[in-house]
């Protein structure tokens, strides 16, 4: 397991940087995309915006866009009258369990 | 530069039948050899093989069981497009004078786990194409008031065009109410709008210009456009247009000296549903937004236009066998020898080709 895979296991969602480029590499890799440096690793800032979001069965589930740069696709545990494109939404919680989870909620916390 | 022309092709039934892999190759390889005229399989030079099987050593496997003896021999992956990667790849052996000729055939198994792209950490949980599909389709909706009956006249369209393919998945008709009834697989997607994984192989015949002219009808490859963006679905900057698609068509359209008004007939990689919408539009035949209004236009005019064989959606979609399925269509289309879905009056022909939610593409233009 990689850096970012081992971290979710741990409930934290950790961003590769690169100290060189101060880019941040995205998808998560151990060397920076651009340069190829080795890259640091630093906790998200758990607060974004939703870019899309469909639903499967009872499952809310749509693309988050965080630091205005990484874009993962996520549970919303949102209420469909209220969720609406565009919205403020927060990294609730995440895991590592055959692959990355990620849950996301409304910034105001309302559910 | 070397002319290269497409002159064979085969294929196998698309289905769910649980043959090997090796069979599947094997299979549309007889297709071809039963149909080319004048092929001498100790002039095949190269034997390329494309898959997204796990199994090893797949083309010198091909090569001993058909009795061939290739100077070149490889299997090629790229998921969804590994079949006009290989194409490119056998043209380029061709052009740089390394082989005269070159046979590709495309094979996946209906349990290929090629759809499922595990490094993408992005996708989160969400790792099936539906679910890109369904931002994909929710954005396109938002953005320009697309429907879900709009979505529904390609399902119909293809369907309707794939049963005039006796290689197709498919063999039943839908009407759009039956496209719109298929059970919900999202809230924006429902069942008749996805391409479904099966059994499949096709294969095609590629010549250099010297040798070419000793088959019938060859078919020249005029144009080659190729992009990759990213490999995670999330480098998508819009999820309404596929810039991998833009950027290859362009480059395509350039190297053949080409407009987009010259293309007769066309073999698109709707995936799901709104992916035709957004490649016609993404290519050119349509404006941004207007792709829902072209394809109306094909359905209630019966045009074949475009996805003659049915496309993605009603041929099947064994993924490394697509690309090379689409080739072998349009070369059938430009040879006027396409029967039942012969699209009329026709000499240019399109193919488009791509991988893991549009983040990369093929697209390639042929003239007879």
């Amino acid at each position: 397991m990689n850096m970012f895979e081992n971290e979710l296991k741990n409930g934290n969602f950790v961003v590769s940087e690169c100290g060189n480029c101060k880019k941040i590499v995205w998808p998560p890799s151990d060397y920076c995309n651009c340069c190829l440096s080795f890259v640091t690793w630093r906790k998200i800032i758990p607060d974004g915006k939703l870019i899309e979001f469909s639903k499967k069965n009872e499952i809310i589930f749509g693309m988050v866009e965080l630091e205005g740069k990484i874009r993962v696709m996520g549970r919303l545990k949102i209420s469909s009258d209220e969720i609406r494109n565009g919205q403020c939404v927060k990294l609730d919680s995440c895991n590592y369990e055959n692959g990355p989870q990620f849950t996301f909620v409304s910034c105001n916390g309302a559910y | 530069m070397n002319k290269v022309a497409v002159v064979g092709y085969g294929n196998t039934k698309f289905s769910n039948e649980d043959k090997p892999i090796e069979s599947l190759l094997v299979s549309a390889t007889k297709s071809l050899f039963d149909q080319t005229k004048n092929i001498d399989k100790n002039d095949i030079d190269a034997v390329l093989v494309s898959t997204n099987d796990n199994a090893k050593y797949l083309s010198a496997i091909l090569s001993e069981l058909t009795g061939i003896s290739p100077k070149i021999s490889h299997t090629v992956e790229n998921l969804c497009s590994s079949g006009t990667n290989s194409i490119v790849s056998a043209y380029s052996y061709l052009v740089a004078g390394l082989a005269d000729i070159a046979l590709v055939v495309g094979a996946d198994r209906y349990d290929c786990h090629g759809q499922i792209l595990e490094w993408d950490s992005a996708r989160g949980e969400f790792k099936h194409p539906i679910f890109w599909a369904s931002m994909f389709t929710k954005a396109h909706k938002r953005e320009f008031g697309t429907t879900e009956e709009d979505l529904a006249v390609v399902s119909a369209k293809n369907h309707t065009n794939a049963k005039l393919n006796p290689h197709a998945y498919s063999d039943k008709t839908y009407s759009i109410d039956d496209v719109l009834q298929s059970k919900f697989v999202t809230d924006d997607l429902h069942l008749l709008d996805c391409s479904r994984p099966c059994s499949g192989a096709s294969s095609v015949l590629l010549a250099s210009e010297n040798v070419a002219k000793k088959f019938e009808q060859p078919v020249w490859i005029k144009g080659i456009g190729q992009k990759t963006t990213s490999a995670s679905l999330t480098k998508n900057e819009s999820l309404t247009t596929m810039t991998s698609t833009k950027i290859a068509a362009r480059q395509a359209f350039d190297m053949a000296k080409i407009q987009v008004n010259d293309v007769d007939v066309a073999e698109l990689h709707d995936a799901f549903t709104i992916c035709e919408i957004m490649a016609l539009e993404d290519l050119g035949f349509a404006k941004k937004g207007e792709g829902v209004s072209y394809v109306r236009e094909l359905y209630g005019t019966q045009d074949k236009k475009i996805n003659p064989r049915g496309g993605l959606i009603g041929a099947g979609h064994p993924l490394g066998a697509t690309g090379v399925a689409q080739v072998a269509e349009i070369t059938q289309q430009l040879q006027n020898k396409a029967e039942k879905r012969q699209v009329k009056n026709v000499n240019v022909g399109l193919v488009h080709n791509m991988s893991a939610a549009a983040t990369s593409s093929n697209v390639l233009l042929f003239q007879s």
